[in-house]
């Protein structure tokens, strides 16, 4: 019976509803954006790592997570490669080109192709001259890019003359040296990939190159990719977590006040509603229960609703900005952001459900 | 004024609310006594008290001093939790204004006061019959937006005598009604005493709808006269 109570409730007044679903479905959709927005742009880019087919990454000295620091020789590339078990070694520049999620990256083709096994071309081919750019079908579809359009990046003009598939070390690939000189990098890389001889000696090669001069000294990062990747996710990129957490906390905050405006008029609009129940022999147990109840479904109605609305960014976004916000969709953070949003539910009404229920039988059916 | 032992036997009840700083008595230290199969019918002016003492028999708030017992149920000792045991079985209430939730269909305005007093949300065959008397078997599924007012008043009644109360309490029952529909819900009610045996209180300012019960009570300035 208070299943059919709360039913008609709810279908009494279907704007304000409505209205409360959607309310709160949009910090839902804002938590699962953010959370794919963060998810996508980390597994792209792990995606990215694992196709260049490298077994152990050296990165500058001081050098972070997200940001390189000014690089280090090139002639690095080559010691490298000289060392046990080393395959080849391919220096490369990273130069961000639109905010911190999209950076162009030069390369050695002919090296990469090696090393790599070379790019899966959509369209078009290789490096044909020094202003030549070869982007991802992503970056091609967010800039409208055929093969011999043209795209300005860090100021220069640059002719695309292939577009590959993703998945392989960067969405855009310049020459190196041309990317060296444009970058104010001349003899300088942003980090250096191995390919050994052998995946089996990663871990030995990786202990080796940590106590080798001048890496030791000058303390360079070196990672197995394995180790890379691992490292890379959504717990150690400085400030994600607190912001996800602030975003989790607005969410509680949106719910909250939703419901308890949205409920706390509806208390008032049935103020003899409340009086008729109580004349009935109802509770203030029923009570608030009646008004937690259509709280909690009006949260769960704004879950489906943020979920279904999150699948709406999603395509906005891959369809809009599939390479600078490679959105996925974390179904796992589909409870979470459902949790959260029926405890900021059952916070709004608890006020509006304890007014409800304190109200005197005799003055609530006095109520006009 | 009865003195034996009845459903209902009020002692120096008193009943005084406070508004703002200021003290205002209702009841001013009432005797009566109602017996089970009564109906009475309670007449007097406004503020004479009339509401309050139905508010304190149906449980919906407690007296200021004074004794009220309703069968062998002691109002004054009630805890807010016991009079609200009171309300779902031992009392029915039927209001002027009807006073039916307005969502709900009537029959599940009937099954609300089942669910709360804990019993099976459809009614007893007995139930059926006095539905079929009440003559609103075929507007169960019907909101109360799209009954007239009697009918409204007849599902009213239905719903407060559902659970079998030892007392229905009948506020102005037919005071937003026509003649016709008065009539019909005076009558039911008398129906209700003669056939089931339910005791009645009813307040009524309408002598003619008075004369329906077994007798009269006046009431003036919170206490019962002659």
């Amino acid at each position: 019976m208070t299943g059919k109570i709360v039913k008609e409730n709810l279908k009494h007044r279907p704007m304000r509803s409505l209205l409360s679903i959607l309310l709160m479905g949009v910090p839902v959709t804002l938590i699962l954006c953010l959370v794919g927005l963060s998810n996508g742009l980390i597994d792209e880019n792990n995606l990215r790592t694992r196709g260049i087919g490298a077994d152990v990454i050296v990165r500058p000295t001081g050098s972070t997570l997200l940001s390189l620091s000014g690089g280090m020789s090139e002639k690095f590339a080559d010691v490298l490669a000289k060392q046990p078990h080393v395959a080849l070694a391919m220096g490369v520049v990273n130069q961000p080109v639109e905010g911190v999620t999209l950076g162009a990256t030069g390369i050695n083709l002919e090296l990469f192709n090696r090393m790599s096994g070379g790019f899966h071309f959509l369209a078009g081919g290789p490096f044909q001259g020094p202003d030549d750019v070869i982007v991802d079908e992503y970056y091609a579809q967010q800039k409208h890019l055929k093969i011999g359009s043209h795209v300005n990046l860090l100021n220069h003009d640059w002719r695309v003359c292939g577009i590959i598939e993703s998945g392989k070390l960067t969405r855009i690939a310049l020459p190196l040296k041309i990317l060296q000189e444009r970058s104010g990098n001349i003899g300088k890389v942003s980090q250096i990939y191995l390919k050994l001889d052998d995946p089996k000696n990663t871990d030995m090669v990786v202990d080796y190159l940590k106590n080798l001069s001048p890496f030791k000294e000058d303390q360079y990062p070196i990672y197995s990719v394995e180790e890379w990747t691992s490292l890379f996710n959504a717990s150690n990129i400085p400030g994600l977590r607190p912001f996800t957490f602030v975003v989790i906390g607005i969410g509680v905050v949106i719910g909250f006040a939703v419901v308890c405006l949205s409920m706390y008029m509806a208390v008032l609009q049935r103020t003899r509603e409340i009086g008729i129940l109580k004349s009935l022999g109802g509770s203030n147990g029923f009570i608030l229960g009646i008004v937690l109840a259509e709280a909690l479904i009006l949260g769960v109605g704004g879950t489906a609703l943020g979920i279904g609305m999150s699948y709406g960014a999603y395509w906005l976004i891959r369809t809009l900005v599939p390479a600078s916000f490679p959105m996925v969709i974390v179904y796992v953070w589909w409870p979470i952001a459902g949790g959260i949003t029926l405890i900021g539910a059952a916070l709004g009404a608890l006020y509006p459900g304890l007014s409800a229920a304190r109200h005197d039988p005799i003055e609530a059916l006095a109520y006009e | 004024m009865n003195n034996g032992s009845g459903i209902i036997e009020a002692r120096e009840l008193r009943k005084v609310y406070r508004v703002g700083e200021v003290e205002v008595p209702a009841l001013r230290g009432l005797d009566m006594t109602v017996q089970a199969g009564e109906f009475v019918s309670i007449v007097g002016p406004s503020g004479s008290g009339k509401s309050t003492l139905f508010h304190i028999i149906g449980g919906l708030t407690p007296p200021t001093s004074g004794r009220i017992r309703v069968g062998d149920r002691d109002l004054a000792a009630m805890t807010e939790r016991d009079r609200t045991q009171l309300r779902r079985r031992t009392v029915g209430f039927v209001f002027q204004k009807f006073n039916l939730l307005p969502n709900l269909t009537a029959r599940d305005n009937i099954a609300v006061a089942r669910h709360l007093a804990g019993m099976d949300p459809k009614p007893d065959p007995q139930f059926e019959e006095i539905l079929r008397l009440l003559g609103i078997a075929q507007r169960l599924d019907h909101k109360p937006s799209a009954l007239s007012g009697g009918e409204q008043q007849r599902v009213a009644i239905a719903r407060a005598i559902v659970n079998h109360p030892a007392i229905l309490l009948a506020d102005e029952p037919t005071g937003n009604l026509d003649t016709e529909n008065s009539r019909a819900v005076l009558t039911l009610l008398r129906g209700l005493n003669e056939r089931l045996g339910q005791t009645i209180l009813m307040i009524t300012h309408n002598p003619e709808a008075a004369a329906y019960g077994h007798r009269t009570v006046n009431m003036c300035d919170g206490k019962i006269v002659e």
